[in-house]
């Protein structure tokens, strides 16, 4: 009875559950498909993350598993994904599974026999699909997970096996539930440096500063372009918009010019303070060192 | 991808036996980066270490994969946690053999706090890597000074003659004279170069958001920099410390070395008064060295080690310093620069 219940809340499945990926998963995915044996066509493995309180999957790691697959079936280094598991756990014990990642476009029949072993692993897996084959023209990145259809209420009494968990499953559908690909730390680290196939240098502070700047001269000059034509009646004003720049604009401190030109200045000030310090220690440094080495004792 | 570059390099080993060209460049992929950017910031403060492994190609060292080591527990028996480190570390390189990730060890990395990494374990382990690998490498990554903007990324390699030297165990002040060798000396710092695979560069074109601002952006034009700044003047402090004992034991040393000169002189006079008077008794005259004589004992000079290592820390700290410094006037100037209009 508690059984068939429990079946009725899968159908109505909620729709609240969402996905995050850091941008690791998609490196190490894509590395693990550029370096896999010739004869496979696609890469499997699993995802390691967290269940954040409010219900969404965060996923955070991932590694590959080996794998063989032909049309009918496919078998899955159990033992392999266990070892990995276990050496991972050492590092973070606070990544557990959350689901498993394959390659290619779309949900095949395999799948579904993969997904099993994962729900055995864990309640709700995760499936993601990265396509590395750029079919349609773009790269994309879907999450699913899958719920068991099954008949209605009265059929389903009949068709309960009393022994075992499951119920007998007709079918499994994948639902796709929406995936959100937080950057941030690919943005912190620069956009510049993951995508580029080659970046010869770092950048240095000074010229991080400077890209910076230049990104937010011209965010100025953009919205002093906006704001002209709005007054001028070229563009329709947007209240949204607007109320963002005044929230902008009242952001800046309401500081008297004196009192606001003596904070810059002392701060100016510290900075030299410090730079002077700096410099003499360095001297001291080099003053010490000839001493030491160039003293001759006998 | 991955066998071609072997077969190269198995065929330039082959070729040339003997000299490897010098270590020039060090070629990482984004994948590392992030990998070691991920392990160090969920730990921080601790401090955590890691393997590098990737290739070694010519005049490039290329590091293409990473994995952590499990945080090293405080405890009794020392054998059974060496045992399980090696184990852990056998383990998986044996797993990522099997999904095609260079299993060759180039190096290792560790995170920094305020870029405090100048210690003689650092140097040990060098050592130790050394004996088994032709080339490694050292990353270091500063997750506190990444919050400001920068991606605080180092490779280091110890330098040849200061690893001689090492070895030796000499760092007497005549030894350093004669190499030539002075603190910038100790630890070499290699350009980094980052290298990507198409696929992923493909994607990250696709998935980078349009926002005209990154966090990158954010996080560079911040205000406050004092609380870094001021722990940075904070470590300054106590290497100075360190350094003036370090002096003071020099010091010490050489009143030491002086007054025992003085001694031998003096003994020296007292036995050639005694030979003379000797001689006009017609005795035989005493030797001039009495090496039993505790006077004649060379004093063992202190290592210069400690200080070497000492002050390449405070000149790390004195450059970061300038760098935020440099960085705060640019902010500044842009902030009054803002409120004038």
């Amino acid at each position: 009875m508690a059984v068939t219940v429990s079946e009725r809340t899968v159908l109505q499945f909620s729709p609240t559950l969402t996905a995050k990926v850091h941008p690791l998963v998609i490196f190490n995915i894509c590395d693990c498909y550029v370096r896999r044996p010739d004869q496979t066509k696609r890469v499997i493995g699993t995802l390691l993350g967290s269940v954040l309180p409010d219900g969404t999957v965060d996923i955070r790691n991932s590694y590959a598993v080996p794998h063989n697959e032909n049309s009918e079936e496919v078998a899955l280094d159990i033992e392999y994904h266990h070892n990995m598991l276990i050496s991972q756990q050492k590092v973070n014990p606070k990544e557990v599974i959350v689901g498993w990642y394959s390659t290619g476009l779309g949900v095949t029949g395999c799948s579904v026999l993969i997904h099993d072993f994962y729900s055995r692993e864990v309640p709700n897996p995760v499936h993601l699909i990265v396509d590395t084959g750029f079919s349609n023209g773009e790269g994309a990145i879907k999450a699913y997970v899958s719920s068991n259809l099954s008949l209605s209420l009265g059929e389903l009494k009949q068709a309960v096996r009393p022994a075992g968990d499951h119920q007998l499953p007709l079918a499994a559908q994948f639902q796709e539930i929406p995936l959100d690909l937080r950057m941030v730390e690919a943005e912190r680290v620069g956009f510049d440096i993951l995508k580029k196939t080659m970046t010869d240098k770092l950048p240095t502070d000074l010229e991080g500063m400077e890209a910076s700047m230049e990104r937010l001269l011209a965010l100025i000059d953009d919205v002093y372009k906006y704001v002209d034509d709005v007054d001028e009646g070229r563009v329709a004003p947007d209240n949204n918009v607007g109320r963002f720049l005044w929230d902008a604009v009242e952001s800046l401190p309401k500081l008297s010019p004196a009192v606001f030109d003596k904070l810059v200045n002392d701060s100016l000030q510290d900075n030299m303070l410090l730079l002077y310090l700096s410099s003499i220690t360095r001297t001291q440094l080099t003053l010490a060192e000839k001493l030491n080495t160039a003293a001759q004792v006998l | 991808m991955a066998a071609n570059t072997m077969a190269r390099s198995f065929l330039q080993v082959a070729a040339t036996e003997e000299a490897a060209p010098p270590l020039r460049v060090v070629q990482i992929e984004g994948l590392v980066i992030l990998k070691i950017i991920k392990h160090c910031k969920e730990f921080s403060p601790n401090l955590v270490t890691g393997q590098l492994l990737g290739l070694d190609v010519g005049s490039v060292l290329e590091v293409t994969n990473c994995f952590p080591f499990p945080q090293a527990r405080v405890v009794e028996e020392d054998e059974e946690i060496e045992a399980e480190g090696a184990n852990y570390q056998l383990e998986m390189m044996r797993c990522l053999r099997e999904v095609n990730v260079d299993n060759n060890t180039v190096g290792w990395y560790q995170s920094t706090l305020m870029g405090a990494y100048q210690t003689d374990e650092v140097i040990q382990t060098f050592l130790n890597y050394q004996e088994n690998i032709k080339r490694c490498v050292c990353i270091i990554y500063d997750p506190l000074k990444s919050n400001q903007g920068v991606l605080a990324l180092k490779a280091l390699k110890l330098s040849d003659s200061f690893m001689e030297l090492y070895r030796s165990n000499n760092f007497t002040g005549e030894k350093l004279r004669e190499k030539n060798l002075s603190w910038v000396d100790i630890f070499e710092e290699i350009p980094i170069k980052v290298s990507n695979s198409a696929l992923i560069s493909a994607f990250m074109t696709e998935l980078e958001a349009d926002t005209p601002v990154t966090q990158c952006d954010c996080d560079r034009l911040q205000l406050s920099t004092s609380p870094f700044l001021e722990r940075n003047v904070e470590f300054l402090i106590e290497c100075m410390d360190d350094l003036s004992a370090d002096q003071q034991k020099f010091q010490y040393y050489y009143r030491n070395l002086s007054r025992q000169q003085a001694q031998q002189q003096a003994w020296l006079q007292k036995r050639r008064t005694e030979n003379m008077a000797r001689k006009a008794a017609g005795e035989e005259p005493l030797p001039e060295e009495d090496p039993s004589n505790p006077i004649f004992k060379p004093l063992p000079e202190p290592s210069r080690l400690d200080s070497y290592l000492i002050t390449n820390q405070v000149s790390n700290y004195c450059n970061q310093i300038n760098g935020v410094a440099g960085q705060s006037f640019s902010r500044l100037y842009l902030t009054k620069a803002l409120h004038e209009n």
